[in-house]
């Protein structure tokens, strides 16, 4: 690519936009990712009587809930990410393909 | 006393991805009966995986249809191979075992492994189909002199190919001892063999295939036996789990001199934490290695250049992320299953009350005992295919590294015409799958159970930091990401060597004696990396610095637009 191709697609506030809202978006996840990861890993290295706690009368501890709750979560903040990229940054990057 | 301690040290054996597979498989390798049934469905594998080459063949003509497939899977094939290069024989034998030796422990294990897709999802994995074209290398040297960062890129993609290579070769050579009653040589060289068809002749295409088919004869097979455990306990988890409490409390009860309360104790134990994290450095270290190496590994990058687009990209993680966490699921069901349906089979007792085979047989007991001989069959044979899948997909992308960055772009200064690079890669790929071979067989009684935890390592210390700041830092110069990344390289296999899991138990040093006291490194050399990166940018004002930085807007606009990216079809 052309330096002033670039350096006119850098300009455009279509990419702007895209930029800016990818880079928030992706980064918010990435911290709401290790949050979760390392919330969890410190939960167990910091509190095991928590995660062994009985739920109610049988054997289910709360640390099955919570273990297959980070499993989940992890698909879904996947999920999310791929369903905006896919609609709306890919929308605004047809914009930017356009005005080119 | 004896339970707990054999737990503890199963734990201890697990704590490097891999290792419980890898060193139970090799201390209790003793020849299996020959398996007919296993070894006619594994051959009936083979030959379906042979024609889909020979068809790959057909379509394999230049460079980009042998390291990439030309670009045409979607995203949803791209996905099941993903989720294939990462659901090893080693995670499906490991994890399943170490549920039924420790319960939650192995869950605790698991998710570790999953946690990286989504950062890979969200930093990385549409800038890389956007800047790269073959290899990692083309994302990370794409604003920087080539040739330095291309030795830097080959080089961290060789090491890492190398020790996870070792890892699946000699667990595949015990591992097919144990199932099919083969010599140990003679099922490494069938693993060489094979792998080195697929990828000579069929190149990405074959390989990609194997890698699908394989993922869902896996996903089928794990769903089965997930099933039929569930069925059994009217799809009821609490009556799976207490099920499984009552068969370890009376293990734990059949242990003389304990009491009633010590063995319900012990019994309730696997439903929560062991001691699978002990400190919390060593925990967030090895979860770093894990979460990061995930987006450091070369041959599950190199994916991400088989797809079409960016939009394809990102469906391609989504789909392996969902598959794998699916995968994990299940794994624990299975690790449950095998706690109910074969501690309590005298069948699969030998006369201590150990696991015939050892502890990774786990899964292929409930295989058993769910699924009688024929599934039993299936699922060994299952269990050799997801080796050679993934041994394949190494073997192609450290041929890749050597063909693309180092002959075409290092020493042709990227005048290679696409019929030289490709003869480079096949000649590649044979000396790759002779040395896999040779290495395998020269491992066989070692002790390899670090090696996927230091690939990992590896991989997170050394190219994730370099592909990172390139990507992401405008201020980030050749010098920076070379030398950055080559502390992180020697850092982290340096402290692997002087960590407990190496120094201790493979060195035969005294416990306790080893200078680095954690479990994994990354911690300290990601970071070191990073830092080194930052700094030697920082500092450097020479005239390729003030390129590297001026060219980091015209790489950002591509990055995140995809114009200008390699399209889909022949280049």
């Amino acid at each position: 690519m052309e330096q002033t191709v670039a350096d006119r697609i850098a300009e455009s506030p279509s990419y702007q936009t895209l930029k800016a809202r990818r880079s928030r978006f992706g980064w918010i996840l990435t911290i709401a990712m290790l949050v979760v990861y390392y919330g969890y890993i410190l939960l167990i290295a910091f509190n095991k009587e928590l995660l062994s706690a009985r739920i109610g009368d049988g054997v289910m501890t709360w640390g099955i809930p919570i273990g297959f709750g980070v499993i989940i979560f992890t698909i879904i903040i996947t999920a999310v990410y791929v369903r905006r990229a896919n609609s709306e940054f890919d929308t605004l990057t047809e914009q930017i393909k356009r005005g080119r | 006393m004896m339970r707990k301690l054999s737990a503890f040290c199963a734990l201890a054996l697990l704590m490097p991805p891999g290792a419980a597979m890898a060193a139970d498989v090799i201390q209790g390798a003793q020849k299996q009966p020959t398996n007919w049934t296993a070894i006619l469905m594994f051959a009936v594998f083979v030959a379906g995986t042979l024609y889909i080459t020979k068809w790959a063949a057909s379509k394999t003509k230049s460079a980009s249809d042998f390291y990439t497939a030309g670009g045409g899977i979607t995203g949803f094939q791209n996905g099941l191979a993903i989720a294939g290069d990462y659901m090893s024989a080693a995670s499906f034998l490991g994890i399943s075992a170490a549920v039924m030796t420790s319960g939650y422990d192995g869950l605790i294990y698991s998710i570790g492994f999953l946690v990286g897709w989504p950062i890979l999802t969200f930093l990385m994995a549409e800038r890389l189909r956007n800047l790269g074209k073959f290899t990692f290398a083309d994302v990370a040297a794409f604003r920087f002199a080539q040739t330095p960062v291309r030795v830097f890129a080959a080089s961290g993609t060789l090491v890492v190919v190398a020790f996870y290579l070792i890892a699946q070769m000699v667990g595949a050579g015990s591992l097919i001892q144990l199932l099919f009653g083969l010599d140990y040589w003679i099922a490494v060289v069938i693993v060489g063999v094979l792998m080195m068809v697929y990828v000579l002749f069929g190149g990405m295409t074959a390989t990609t295939w194997v890698q699908i088919i394989k993922a869902c004869l896996l996903l089928g097979g794990a769903s089965f036996m997930s099933f039929m455990v569930l069925w059994r306990y009217g799809f009821s988890p609490e009556a799976m789990f207490a099920d499984a409490v009552r068969v370890k409390t009376d293990l734990a009860a059949a242990v003389p001199d304990t009491t009633p309360e010590a063995a319900a104790a012990a019994g309730q134990s696997i439903m929560g934490p062991g001691t699978f994290i002990k400190d919390p450095i060593s925990a967030i270290s090895f979860g770093m290695a894990l979460m990061f190496g995930t987006a450091g590994l070369p041959h599950i990058l190199m994916r991400f250049f088989t797809v079409p687009s960016a939009k394809e990209a990102r469906k391609s993680v989504m789909w392996a992320t969902g598959w794998i966490g699916y995968f994990y699921l299940l794994t624990f069901v299975i690790g449950f299953g095998a706690i109910t349906f074969v501690l309590t089979n005298p069948d699969f007792l030998d006369a201590e009350g150990k696991l015939v085979g050892g502890n990774n047989m786990a899964a292929v007991h409930l295989a058993q005992a769910v699924g009688g001989n024929i599934f039993l069959g299936f699922i060994s044979a299952v269990a050799f295919a997801t080796i050679l899948a993934v041994v394949a997909g190494l073997t192609l992308s450290g041929a890749s590294a050597v063909s693309h960055d180092l002959y075409s772009t290092v020493f042709k200064k990227g005048q290679a015409d696409s019929a030289s690079e490709l003869r480079v890669s096949r000649i590649t790929t044979l000396c790759l799958g002779a040395l896999a071979v040779i290495l395998g067989i020269a491992f066989q009684n070692q002790n390899i159970a670090f090696m996927v935890s230091l690939a990992f390592a590896v991989a997170a210390s050394a190219n994730f930091p370099v592909l990172f700041m390139s990507v992401l830092w405008k201020d980030c110069t050749t010098w920076g990401a070379v030398i950055g990344g080559f502390v992180g390289l020697a850092l982290s296999v340096g402290l692997t060597v002087v960590s407990p899991s190496v120094w201790e138990t493979t060195l035969g040093n005294p416990v306790g004696s080893a200078p680095f006291p954690y479990t994994s490194p990354a911690l300290f050399s990601m970071t070191a990396s990073f830092l080194t990166i930052w700094v030697v940018s920082k500092l450097e004002n020479s005239r390729r610095a003030r390129i590297d930085r001026a060219g980091f807007l015209a790489q950002q606009v591509r990055s995140e637009t995809g114009i200008g990216a390699a399209e889909a079809s022949a280049h």
